[in-house]
């Protein structure tokens, strides 16, 4: 049942959020913050180097260190450990190494845990560190891509190949298209390149941190992760430990970005030594070990030909990417560029594609999801390569475009990758964007500048792009092998007093889920926005959910909060009707009362939840309380899409790139809280930007992660970041009854690609045709110096 | 981030600090001096250096402030950043000084950082000893043996090494006042909180509508700041105007030997050195260039 004429006040207001009066007046709860009776501390022994063999360990020194309680190997440990789960095989024949929380024979990266200090205070176990001598043999490493996927050296010498697994999509078998060979063949135009997704590094705010409680019937492990869940039933399955014996708490949790989707090595440990000590242990990493040993994200080679008529109809696009695993799959390290697979095509109606992904294994920290996970990858090969191909065929970006994609009359559409569009209108956010950038004008300021040979160029970058979000309909994950579903949970209960307890399976990590759930629920119910609590991030508070990553918590957790207000708004009916002596079909529920239609008999939703819960008066078999749970599974994804305009200075003297004038305007459909958006755009395009022209994991060639601090990986500050405008559209989403499509990766995604592209369309008439992400000064430089020096001035 | 254990003193006086040292030394301490800790703390945390003694200065009054000495201006060791920045008679006397230590890191470091400590430090990518070394300061050192001063020429003498022997302090700077010169600082980043590629310390005397002398120092073009001494010579009686000033400037490379990493090789480097100098002066000068 759906309510009737219920107001919105709520939905759509830019609230402030609840969450954050704790979080900015210093009464957090991070996981770090959590001191127990009689904790003990750990700290990790790391390998130094990226591939070797463990020949031995002289833990005696360390043992004898002052507050030392136990130092573990891998050896110690060997029997319990299991092997840390990669939940997405995705082909059966996918080859993964064995992948032990303290390596036992063999390290494969720098950083991998040979063994852990056990100690009283974190201080001492840091001291105890430096006494662990390790020996080891090296053994060659391989850490670039392209030269891992030769095997000439091997990452790892338990395996025969560096390749874990080939992943493939093709229109033509798939019969969502034609075959590729021949769309290319047939175009007038084909044009081909390789692009570089560099490694990236999550870098959240709260370094991991880990406290595992061993007292008690139950372990409880206190952890700085998005998915308490997920975490809890990998650890029962990990360690064969009964799933009902574990509780994940994941209490205030400071950023993931994906980077804390992950079942680590360091909570199994930490649990395996509370368990082993028979006390509380705590585990929170470093800044450096965050940077080194926290998994990465990106690192792809994307291999690429588009073709298209001499009139810009785009026929077909091949991809052939290598994807970078690093040394172990995580989680969900292998699925990351499936996730891809599907967005290639963004916003485009060409009839053939075809997509292959080689998994490669490297001597790196492992990659994992991170922010997009594979979307942002496959909307920046894409726009980079319709930039490409507009200027081989001489025609504006835009209009290249506006040829291509699908107009707002055809949805939905179903694409050549096979999804279902429902919904979107590519050329109104379009037409919004470039009224806010003032297209013209800028294009006839480039046009200046180049005729004045200007030393500052100026470049617009274009991105229109779409993701597919609200992950995710639990069949398409298992008809793409992923082991769990991607439906999410929620219960409302209505207390006594009439305040409500939302409680919610998405576990929010800084997204504002309290305040915005809290929005929902009270629109829905006509109860004040202050008398809802929202519970989560508990596995015993909320006993079902799986957590908060892909955009998803509003799209599949908040429709699971609204059906089961729904659930409570039909049981109270039902009583409302008992206590007035009405028929339910002459109640009208607004504001929160049941209102017998056309009188002034009412009765408020305080008083039903009295009744229900001294249900002293209930209607016959009725059981009492007004309690009510349930689960939501989407049909389909959303897809959120927008229009993303970049305009970039380029100083040819120098090679620094300064944006300009950034806009956006995006359509993520129906929008709770306007503030709460804005946030996750602005946080979304800083990371974009980032990942444009600042940031880069870099290893030297013995394994060593030469970026390992602040100092090389250089996280942009507002300083760095231009005054972003941003617009919206609203197209509603008709996947999920509110509209809504997902806004947390939507700038990540669309920005990088306006960047690159802005910084190209300044310097393209100098002869440069591409630089490598991220475009630092000194690559621009070069990249002009080596058009100079080739003539390539056109 | 936690350091290896060390011993710990804070004295109150110039003569203590000393003594202290000279014990730690006799000891066979590894004894290392705390100014404002914004270097030796971070490396400690990384345990890329432990120390087993620390002699904190930050409890010395006389090692603070700014005093006119006339022709010059002393300035004391332990003078943080965001004084040196601020303080009225530098920006009268010694505007360069004020103008590079603006742009040290962050606002919290400059508050905590000071002159001496980044002096000593002598990172090449630190701001301060370029300016210091165009400023052709006089450093004034205490040790056991007494007091001495080191020309700016001779103290920085190596990658983090200086004329700063064991058991001696810097106590304070003392720089000419440069009235009538025009001066800059031009520092190249990515991000706006970032140690210098490349940066530039200018000072230029324009006298009778030419440049009459110029005085240059030249951050992260080797192991230790250089004078850009080619430039510099051409530069003197350059006129005015923006092609003679970047000619001049074409060879502001010379003689330097700049580290590769991350954020560019040496060529970018050496091409950035004559750039930026080329900005640095007319800054100075107070002429613009229109690269729009």
């Amino acid at each position: 049942m759906t309510a009737t004429a219920t107001p919105r006040p709520e939905v759509g207001t830019a609230r402030l959020r609840k969450e954050d009066a704790h979080l900015i007046t210093g009464r957090s709860r991070f996981t770090d913050n959590m001191v127990l009776p009689g904790m003990l501390h750990l700290a990790m022994v790391r390998s130094p180097f990226a591939h070797a063999k463990i020949t031995a360990i002289d833990v005696s020194a360390a043992q004898a260190s002052p507050g030392v309680m136990a130092v573990l190997t891998g050896a110690d440990v060997a029997a319990e450990q299991g092997s840390l789960p990669n939940a997405w095989p995705v082909t059966p024949d996918q080859k993964a190494p064995s992948h032990p929380s303290i390596a036992v024979e063999e390290v494969a990266f720098a950083g991998e845990i040979v063994a852990v200090v056990i100690a009283r205070s974190v201080a001492a176990a840091r001291d105890a560190v430096e006494l662990v001598d390790v020996d080891y043999d090296e053994l060659p490493v391989v850490m670039d891509l392209e030269e891992a996927a030769t095997d000439k050296v091997l990452a790892h010498t338990s395996l025969e190949s560096n390749k874990s697994a080939t992943w493939v999509f093709d229109s033509a078998e798939a019969g969502t298209g034609t075959a590729i060979a021949e769309a290319l063949a047939n175009s007038d135009v084909v044009v081909e390149r390789t692009l570089y997704q560099q490694r990236l590094i999550p870098a959240f705010m709260e370094p991991r941190s880990t406290v595992v409680d061993p007292t008690g019937e139950q372990i409880t492990m206190w952890s700085a992760t998005q998915i308490p869940h997920i975490l809890r039933l990998m650890l029962a399955l990990t360690l064969g430990i009964p799933e009902s014996k574990v509780r994940v708490i994941a209490p205030d949790v400071g950023g993931g970005f994906g980077g804390k989707l992950q079942v680590t090595p360091e909570e199994v440990i930490t649990l395996l030594a509370a368990r082993r000590m028979g006390k509380p242990c705590k585990f929170t990493e470093t800044r450096s070990e965050s940077l080194q040993v926290a998994h990465h994200g990106r690192a792809q080679v994307q291999r690429l030909k588009i073709g298209a008529t001499k009139d810009g109809i785009v026929t077909g696009l091949h991809v052939d990417l290598l994807a970078d695993m690093g040394a172990y799959l995580g989680l969900i390290t292998s699925g990351i560029p499936v996730l891809g697979a599907f967005m290639y095509n963004s916003i485009y109606k060409f009839p053939a594609y075809h997509f292959e992904c080689h998994n490669i294994f490297t001597n790196k920290a492992w990659t994992d999801a991170y922010r997009g996970a594979g979307r942002p990858e496959a909307t920046f090969a894409i726009e980079r390569m319709m930039d490409e191909l507009a200027g081989e065929l001489g025609m504006d970006p835009l209009e290249l475009r506006e040829k291509n994609w699908i107009k707002h009359t055809e949805f939905p559409f179903t694409t050549v990758a096979g999804l279902e569009y429902d919904t979107g209108n590519y050329e109104a956010a379009t037409e919004k964007a470039l009224g806010l950038f003032g297209y013209d004008e800028l294009r006839a300021e480039q046009q200046r500048r180049r005729e004045s040979g200007a030393t500052v160029q100026l470049g617009i970058g274009i991105s229109t792009f779409t993701e597919m979000c609200g992950l995710a309909p639990s069949r398409v994950l298992g008809a793409l092998n992923y082991a769990a579903g991607g439906w999410e949970h929620a219960q409302v209960r209505v207390l006594p007093t009439g305040n409500v307890e939302v409680v919610t399976g998405s576990s929010a990590h800084g997204q504002g889920h309290e305040t915005a759930w809290s929005q929902l629920v009270a629109d829905r119910l006509g109860v004040p926005f202050e008398n809802v609590e929202v519970l989560h991030g508990d596995t015993q508070v909320s006993q079902r959910g799986l957590d908060t990553y892909g955009s998803r918590s509003l799209t599949v957790g908040g429709m699971a909060v609204l059906a089961a207000a729904d659930k409570v708004i039909e049981k109270a009916k039902t009583i409302a009707a008992h206590m007035m002596e009405a028929s339910e079909q002459d109640l009208e529920f607004a504001n929160g009362s049941f209102t017998v239609r056309g009188t002034e008999t009412s009765t408020s939703f305080g008083e039903i939840a009295f009744a229900a819960f001294s249900a002293h008066n209930l209607p016959d078999g009725m059981e009492p309380n007004l309690d009510s749970e349930a689960t939501f599974d989407p049909a389909n994804f959303s897809y959120p899409h927008g229009t993303h305009l970049a305009a970039m200075e380029v100083d040819t003297e120098t090679g620094q790139v300064t944006v300009l004038k950034y806009v956006c305007v995006d359509d993520i459909g129906v929008v709770v809280n306007p503030m709460i958006v804005e946030g996750q755009v602005h946080g979304g395009l800083a990371q974009g930007i980032a990942q444009a022209l600042y940031e880069e994991a870099v290893y030297d060639d013995a394994g060593t992660l030469v970026s390992g601090s602040f100092v090389d990986y250089l996280v942009p500050g507002a300083p760095d970041l231009p005054h972003y405008i941003t617009a919206r559209t609203e197209t509603p989403a008709t996947s999920n009854q509110l509209g809504a499509k997902g806004v947390g990766e939507a700038g990540t995604i669309a920005s990088t690609p306006a960047i690159v592209n802005g910084v190209l369309d300044a310097i393209r008439h100098l002869g440069v045709k591409d630089i490598k992400m991220p475009c630092t000064p000194s690559r621009v430089w070069h990249a002009l110096q080596e058009a100079k020096t080739t003539g390539g001035v056109q | 981030m936690i350091p290896s254990a060390f011993d710990y003193a804070a004295p109150t006086t110039v003569a203590e600090a000393l003594s202290l040292l000279a014990d730690a030394e006799s000891a066979g301490d590894d004894v290392k001096v705390l100014a404002g800790g914004q270097s030796l703390i971070p490396v400690m945390k990384l345990r890329l250096a432990d120390p087993s003694m620390v002699v904190d200065l930050g409890r010395i009054p006389s090692l603070s402030g700014i005093t006119d000495d006339g022709g010059s201006l002393t300035i004391g060791a332990m003078t943080p950043h965001h004084t040196v920045a601020t303080d009225p008679l530098i920006a009268a006397f010694v505007p360069l000084l004020a103008q590079t230590a603006a742009t040290v890191a962050d606002p919290q470091v400059r508050h905590r950082g000071t002159i001496g400590g980044a002096l000593v430090h002598a990172d090449p990518a630190g701001d301060m000893p370029a300016a210091a070394l165009a400023l052709e300061a006089v450093f004034n050192l205490s040790g056991a043996g007494g007091n001495r001063s080191v020309n700016s020429a001779d103290f920085f003498q190596g990658y983090f090494t200086t004329a700063v022997q064991e058991g001696e302090i810097l106590t304070s700077i003392t720089v000419p006042k440069y009235t009538g010169w025009g001066s800059h600082y031009e520092k190249f980043t990515r991000v706006s909180q970032q140690w210098s590629i490349v940066a530039v310390a200018a000072l230029v005397r324009v006298e009778g509508g030419v440049i009459a002398q110029a005085r240059l120092g030249l951050t992260n073009m080797a192991s230790t700041p250089l004078r850009a001494s080619s430039t510099e010579s051409a530069l003197a009686g350059c006129a005015l105007e923006v092609g003679a000033i970047a000619a001049a400037c074409a060879n502001a490379a010379d003689g330097t030997e700049p580290a590769s990493d991350l954020n560019g090789d040496a060529a970018y480097r050496r091409h950035l050195a004559t750039v930026l100098a080329k900005r640095a002066v007319l800054a100075a000068v107070g002429l613009s260039e229109e690269r729009g």
